[in-house]
């Protein structure tokens, strides 16, 4: 028996349901479908009344589910594609993420985006958006890249208070797969060792992690062991985690499948360079996605994003530095 | 062609409990005037109110007409820029609305929002944004939970918007949803011609705005929003509609805005014609007149009750101006409630 992390998102939505009767789903073709990529698969048959379609409407999507949360709701809403969310990007950071800082009302919303790009979806199902949403106060951003992250942090999300953004990677919905879902983790917030190493050390998140992983099993064929850090979530960003390993390592690869513009790596690198200059034996290094939109074909998609070889040939320069 | 009707209320429309709500409304509507202009006075005096001030002159009968059918505590109401009336007809103290346009730590939003964006999430008075149109989802959300949980009851929703609002994707969205759902929502348009100074014919194609109900499937009614007694006519069945499962209702209010967007607007570009013409009505002039032609007011019942009114709001400015300003310093700076998830808590 093993389990995917899209069963893993799916088992979570259903542990939600079956613990708490104020939580409820809402997305286009969630319900009897099971949604486009099956995370609900037949939770609205076991659930009656607890999940329900949504019009073509993400900014209504959202904008209903602060107002269900100010009632008392714990409302699970899907984006079909996290590039969709920009039309509920109004309600998202302005409604949402100023709610209980303007009323001292919490808004307990939990927005799951299919996120990150697979061959052949092309600029506009595509987008990992976790920097877009982090830039604004109010708002959590967790990036999960493992089977029992997906789980424990999806069911973390809905318990917390604060509207959560959970970027969910679709390259791993069906490539990741565990044994069974583990224990319960580290809490949201914290930072994961992915791998320990003395040489450098990779920060990055959600599918990145996976390529960075591979990247290091290259680089020890050299000799060089190296570090790799899943943030788990972008927001809060577990800088204390961070300036640890890049104290042990003294080199700092930010890794980011997302448009290099800002962002998350750029974060990375202004936490470490102002807290932790002392730390760095090397000018720390970022790698991300093409500053393009995503394309379509497999050739283009494959070289527009990181992989583990352009990863391992940018550790190679850190290293020789 | 017209296709939804439009609400004229009629002599045998004039019940006791009608005069009662109507002279109670009346009330609420010179309360809001009274605040109001003296809200302008402070403002363009300088130095006590930041920001700016954003008046309902005008739309007074229209906004208290809906704001005073609604049960305070149960009913979910999302007021927007100009529903000082509806606000205080719902049950709204004035002294949020000057605590929060003083910005003292004694009001709702604690400085932290001003003006007009101001409410009790958890009383039912939604706070809102300055994005039009994004209020009717979140009204409607509040709506779904309830049924949700089996608890809305004949409880309703309401909110309101004005032409220039029914133009955003927000309204468009929300209200589609809120049909599709049947939700028990009411929503009020005031059709004050003007966008801030952007006109009708800017802002929409169709003949009557209330001609869109038909598109959504719900049921639309429009009125002459300078008569207090339409529009409690109007209100009154719309509500009765939807807290009997009637499904979402549209009132379209035609009327002028006697004030600029802002007192900050002169709005000189409204023409002269127009000014003139029979939308520019003053609701609460014409409100006195149906009490007093009625019986249902003396001339001395109405200079009582300006003083009255003008003394309530005296006082409640001048207790408001002694409370607090915020601190910067005692302020927490956290965006969320989970303060172990507030980043830079240990920075200088």
């Amino acid at each position: 028996m093993s389990i995917t992390y899209l069963e893993a998102i799916r088992e979570a939505q259903y542990e939600a349901l079956r613990k708490d009767p104020s939580v409820f789903l809402y997305g286009q073709d969630i319900a009897t479908f099971g949604g486009a990529f099956k995370a609900t698969k037949s939770l609205s048959k076991e659930f009656p009344n607890r999940v329900f379609d949504a019009p073509i409407s993400e900014d209504a999507m959202v904008g209903m589910a602060v107002g269900a949360a100010v009632e008392g709701a714990r409302p699970i809403i899907e984006m079909q594609f996290a590039d969709f969310s920009s039309v509920g990007f109004n309600q998202i950071v302005n409604q949402a993420a100023t709610l209980y800082w303007r009323t001292n009302v919490p808004c307990p919303i939990t927005i799951r985006m299919p996120s990150g790009g697979t061959a052949g979806s092309g600029p506009f199902h595509s987008q990992s958006m976790e920097a877009i949403y982090a830039h604004y106060p109010g708002l959590v951003i967790v990036t999960p890249a493992t089977v029992e992250d997906a789980y424990w942090m999806l069911l973390d999300s809905v318990q917390l208070d604060d509207p959560v953004i959970y970027c969910e990677h679709k390259f791993l919905y069906y490539h990741l797969k565990a044994d069974q879902i583990g224990e319960r983790g580290l809490p949201i917030g914290k930072a994961r060792i992915a791998r320990p190493g003395r040489h450098a050390t990779i920060v990055t998140y959600s599918a990145m992690v996976h390529e960075a992983l591979r990247a290091a099993e290259e680089l020890q064929l050299d000799g060089y062991s190296i570090e790799v850090v899943d943030l788990r979530s972008v927001k809060p960003m577990d800088t204390d985690t961070i300036l640890a390993s890049v104290a042990r390592t003294g080199r700092l690869l930010a890794l980011g499948e997302a448009f290099p513009w800002g962002g998350v790596t750029a974060e990375i690198i202004a936490r470490v360079t102002t807290e932790g200059f002392h730390l760095l034996d090397a000018p720390p290094m970022r790698l991300n996605s093409k500053d393009t939109p995503i394309p379509y074909h497999p050739n283009l998609w494959k070289s527009h994003r990181p992989t583990t070889s352009t990863i391992a040939g940018a550790l190679r320069r850190l290293l020789w530095y | 062609m017209a296709l939804a009707p439009s609400i004229n209320c009629a002599e045998t429309d004039l019940t006791v409990d009608f005069r009662d709500q109507f002279l109670l409304t009346y009330q609420h509507m010179l309360l809001a005037r009274v605040l109001e202009d003296k809200l302008g006075s402070l403002y363009r005096a300088g130095g006590r109110i930041v920001g700016g001030v954003y008046i309902g002159k005008g739309q007074e009968a229209f906004s208290a007409a809906l704001g005073v059918q609604l049960r305070k505590g149960s009913d979910i109401y999302g007021p927007l820029i100009r529903d000082q009336a509806g606000r205080i007809a719902y049950g709204e103290p004035i002294l949020d609305c000057v605590r929060t346009y003083l910005g003292t730590i004694t009001g709702p939003m604690r400085g932290r929002d001003g003006n007009i964006h101001r409410g009790r999430p958890k009383e039912g008075l939604l706070a809102m944004i300055s994005h039009l149109g994004s209020l009717l989802s979140v009204v409607a959300g509040g709506l779904f939970a309830r049924r949700q949980a089996g608890t809305l009851g004949d409880s309703i929703g309401a909110t309101s918007i004005g032409d220039g609002g029914t133009s955003t994707g927000a309204f468009h969205e929300g209200l589609n949803m809120a049909a599709v759902e049947k939700l028990p929502i009411i929503v009020s348009i005031a059709n004050n011609q003007y966008a801030y100074s952007t006109p009708n014919t800017r802002q929409y194609a169709c003949e009557n705005l209330v001609d869109r109900a038909a598109g959504y499937g719900i049921e639309g009614a429009s009125v002459d929003a300078t008569d207090l007694a339409s529009c409690l006519k109007a209100f009154r069945a719309a509500v009765a509609r939807a807290r009997s499962g009637g499904g979402p209702q549209m009132i379209v209010g035609t009327l002028l805005r006697l004030a600029g967007h802002g007192e900050h607007d002169d709005a000189s570009y409204i023409p002269d014609k127009t000014r003139q013409g029979p939308s520019a009505r003053d609701c609460l002039a014409v409100a006195e007149k149906f009490a007093l032609d009625h019986g249902w007011m003396n001339s001395a019942d109405l200079r009582d009750l300006n003083e009255e009114v003008r003394r309530n709001v005296d006082q409640t400015i001048s207790k408001v101006s002694k409370e607090p300003a915020p601190d910067p310093f005692k302020e927490n700076w956290q965006a969320l409630s989970c303060a172990d998830l507030v980043e830079g808590q240990h920075e200088a």
